[in-house]
C-alpha cells in the first residue's frame, strides 16, 4: 500500500520540483518588482495542478513508452539490416512530427505577415497562406532531410562536430547572401521544429540505433540527431527565401 | 463544465500533433517490422499517458502561466515602468534602462528551460546512457543557464537595435573554437541541447518578451526584431553545456595533480 503511493507520488515530486522556478520568478516580480496582486489567483491554483498532473504523468510515459517503444525499434531496424527501410522511416519520423507541429504553423503564419508588410509577397490572404505553406512543408522537409542525414551520420560513424561545423559554414555563407527578411526566420524555424514529443522518439532512436550497431558508442554517436534537426531547416529556410522572393 | 471543455479541445489539438507520428509508427510496426514489441500494453498506457499529460500541460500552461507572463512582460516594458512618469518626455533609449527586463529574461529563460519537457526527456536519456558521468539535472542546470544568459543579451540587442547576425556569428565562432577543445564524449549532446531548450514552455513567453520589447522601443519592428530571440535561446546553451563539461575536467584534473604532488611530497 505504502508502496504504491509512493510510486504514484515520485513523479509528482519531480515534477513539483521542476515547476517551482516558475511560480518563484512569478512571484517575485510579481510581488516586489511590479508589486500588483496574482490577478485570478483562483484560477492560477487550478491551472498550476493541472501543469503538475500533466508533467507527471508525461514523465511517467516517456519511462514507459516513448522511450522503450523508439529503442525497441531502433533494435528491429539495426536487425533487419535493410539501410532503405531504416531511411524511409527516418524520413517520415522526421517530416510527419513537424508538418502538423503547431509552433512551426504560428511561426509560419507571422512570417507570412512580415513578407505581405514588406511587400514581397501580394497582401492577399491568399498569397500569404500560399507563403506559410510553403514554409511549413520546406521546413518539414528539411527536418525529414536532416533525420536521414543524421541516422547515415550514425552509421558511418563520422564525429557530429565535422558535420555540424560544415552545416554552420553553409548557414553563415547563406546569411549574406539570402533576403534580409527571411533570416531571422530561418534562425527561428531552427528551434521551432524540435517539439517535444519529436524530442524523445528521435533521442530513443538514435541511442537505440547507436548501442545495437557494434563499434558505436551510444554517447558519441547516439545524441546529435536533434541538433541535425535544428540546423538543417536553417539552411532550407534561407534556400526558400532565395527562390521565392 | 467549462474546464472538460477546455480539456478535450487541447486533447484533441495534442492528438492532431500526435496522429502523423502514430501513424509512422505503427505502419512501419505492423508492415516492415512485423516484431512483437515486448509488454506492449504498458507501452500503450505509456503513450496514453504522454498524451493526456502534454494536454493537462498544456491546458495549465494556457490557464496559469502564459496569461500572467505576457502581462508581466507588457508591463515591464510599458515606457512609464521604465522611466517613471515622465515617460512622454523621454526622446533617446539608453541600454541601462532596461535592468529589469534583462533580469525577468534571465529568470523567465532559466525558470522555463527546467521545465520543459523535451529537456527532461534529454536529460533522462543521457544520465542513463553514461552510466551517471552526465547528471540529468548538471545538464539540465547548464543548458537552463545557457538559455538564460543568451536570452538577456538578445534582449540587449532588441534595445540596442544592433544586426542579429553578427551576435549569433560571434556565438558561432565560439562553439566552434570550443568544440576543438571540450572533451569528446559532450560535444554531441551540447549540440542537441540547443535544439531541445526551445519548445512548449520557451517559446510563447521569450515571444511575448521580444514583441513587447520591440514595441515599447521607438524604432524598432516588433514583427522584425521580436524574431531572434530564440535563436539566442539554441546558441547559448551549447556554450554553457560545453562549458560545464570543461569546467568539470578541469577540476577534475586539477586535484589530480594536487594528490600527484602530494604523493610525491610524501616521499
Amino acid at each position: 500500500m505504502l508502496k504504491a503511493v509512493v510510486e504514484v507520488m515520485r513523479p509528482l515530486f519531480g515534477a513539483a520540483r521542476d515547476l517551482a522556478p516558475i511560480v518563484l520568478v512569478i512571484l517575485f516580480f510579481q510581488g516586489l518588482v511590479l508589486r500588483q496582486p496574482i490577478p485570478n489567483l483562483e484560477e492560477m491554483l487550478v491551472g498550476l495542478a493541472l501543469v503538475l498532473v500533466g508533467l507527471a504523468l508525461f514523465v511517467r510515459g516517456l519511462e514507459i513508452g516513448m522511450f522503450p517503444l523508439g529503442e525497441a525499434m531502433a533494435h528491429a531496424f539495426a536487425k533487419k539490416g535493410n539501410i532503405y527501410w531504416l531511411l524511409a522511416f527516418s524520413f517520415l519520423l522526421g517530416f510527419g512530427t513537424t508538418v502538423a507541429e503547431p509552433a512551426l504553423i504560428a511561426v509560419a503564419g507571422k512570417a507570412a505577415q512580415i513578407a505581405a508588410d514588406s511587400g514581397m509577397i501580394g497582401t492577399t490572404a491568399e498569397a500569404m497562406d500560399e507563403y506559410a505553406i510553403g514554409l511549413r512543408l520546406t521546413v518539414a522537409l528539411s527536418v525529414g532531410t536532416a533525420i536521414v542525414l543524421g541516422v547515415l551520420r550514425i552509421l558511418s560513424g563520422w564525429p557530429v562536430h565535422f558535420c555540424i561545423m560544415a552545416g554552420y559554414i553553409i548557414v553563415v555563407v547563406m546569411t549574406m547572401f539570402a533576403p534580409q527578411e527571411i533570416i531571422g526566420i530561418a534562425y527561428d524555424s531552427g528551434g521551432v521544429t524540435t517539439s517535444t514529443i519529436t524530442v524523445p522518439l528521435v533521442t530513443a532512436l538514435g541511442i537505440g540505433l547507436a548501442t545495437s550497431i557494434r563499434g558505436r558508442n551510444p554517447l558519441l554517436d547516439g545524441f546529435g540527431l536533434i541538433a541535425f534537426a535544428s540546423l538543417v531547416p536553417m539552411i532550407f529556410v534561407m534556400a526558400y527565401g532565395m527562390v521565392i522572393l | 463544465m467549462n474546464l472538460v471543455f477546455q480539456f478535450a479541445d487541447t486533447l484533441l489539438s495534442t492528438l492532431r500533433d500526435v496522429i502523423p507520428i502514430a501513424a509512422v509508427l505503427l505502419g512501419f510496426q505492423l508492415l516492415v517490422l512485423r516484431q512483437p514489441i515486448a509488454n506492449t500494453w504498458r507501452v500503450v498506457r505509456g503513450f496514453v499517458y504522454v498524451l493526456l499529460g502534454l494536454a493537462l500541460f498544456l491546458m495549465g500552461l494556457e490557464k496559469a502561466i502564459f496569461p500572467l507572463g505576457e502581462v508581466m512582460a507588457a508591463q515591464l516594458t510599458d515606457p512609464v515602468f521604465l522611466y517613471g512618469a515622465e515617460a512622454s518626455t523621454v526622446t533617446s533609449v539608453q541600454w541601462q534602462h532596461f535592468g529589469w527586463v534583462y533580469a525577468f529574461a534571465f529568470a523567465i529563460g532559466l525558470a522555463t528551460t527546467l521545465a520543459e519537457p523535451a529537456l527532461i526527456a534529454v536529460g533522462m536519456k543521457a544520465e542513463q546512457v553514461s552510466g551517471g558521468a552526465v547528471s540529468a539535472w548538471g545538464l539540465r542546470l547548464a543548458v537552463s543557464l545557457g538559455v538564460a544568459i543568451g536570452v538577456s543579451i538578445g534582449c540587449y540587442r532588441i534595445v540596442t537595435g544592433t544586426d542579429l547576425w553578427l551576435y549569433i556569428m560571434v556565438a558561432y565562432i565560439v562553439v566552434v573554437a570550443q568544440t576543438t577543445r571540450a572533451p569528446a564524449m559532450i560535444i554531441p549532446l551540447a549540440y542537441d541541447s540547443g535544439g531541445v531548450t526551445t519548445s512548449t514552455v520557451t517559446v510563447p513567453l521569450l515571444a511575448a518578451l521580444g514583441l513587447g520589447l520591440a514595441e515599447a522601443i521607438p524604432g524598432r519592428s516588433p514583427l522584425i526584431d521580436g524574431f531572434g530571440l530564440i535563436a539566442f535561446a539554441s546558441v547559448f546553451p551549447i556554450m554553457s553545456v560545453m562549458g560545464y563539461a570543461q569546467m568539470s575536467r578541469w577540476l577534475e584534473l586539477r586535484r589530480e595533480k594536487k594528490k600527484q604532488q602530494e604523493v610525491s611530497d610524501a616521499f
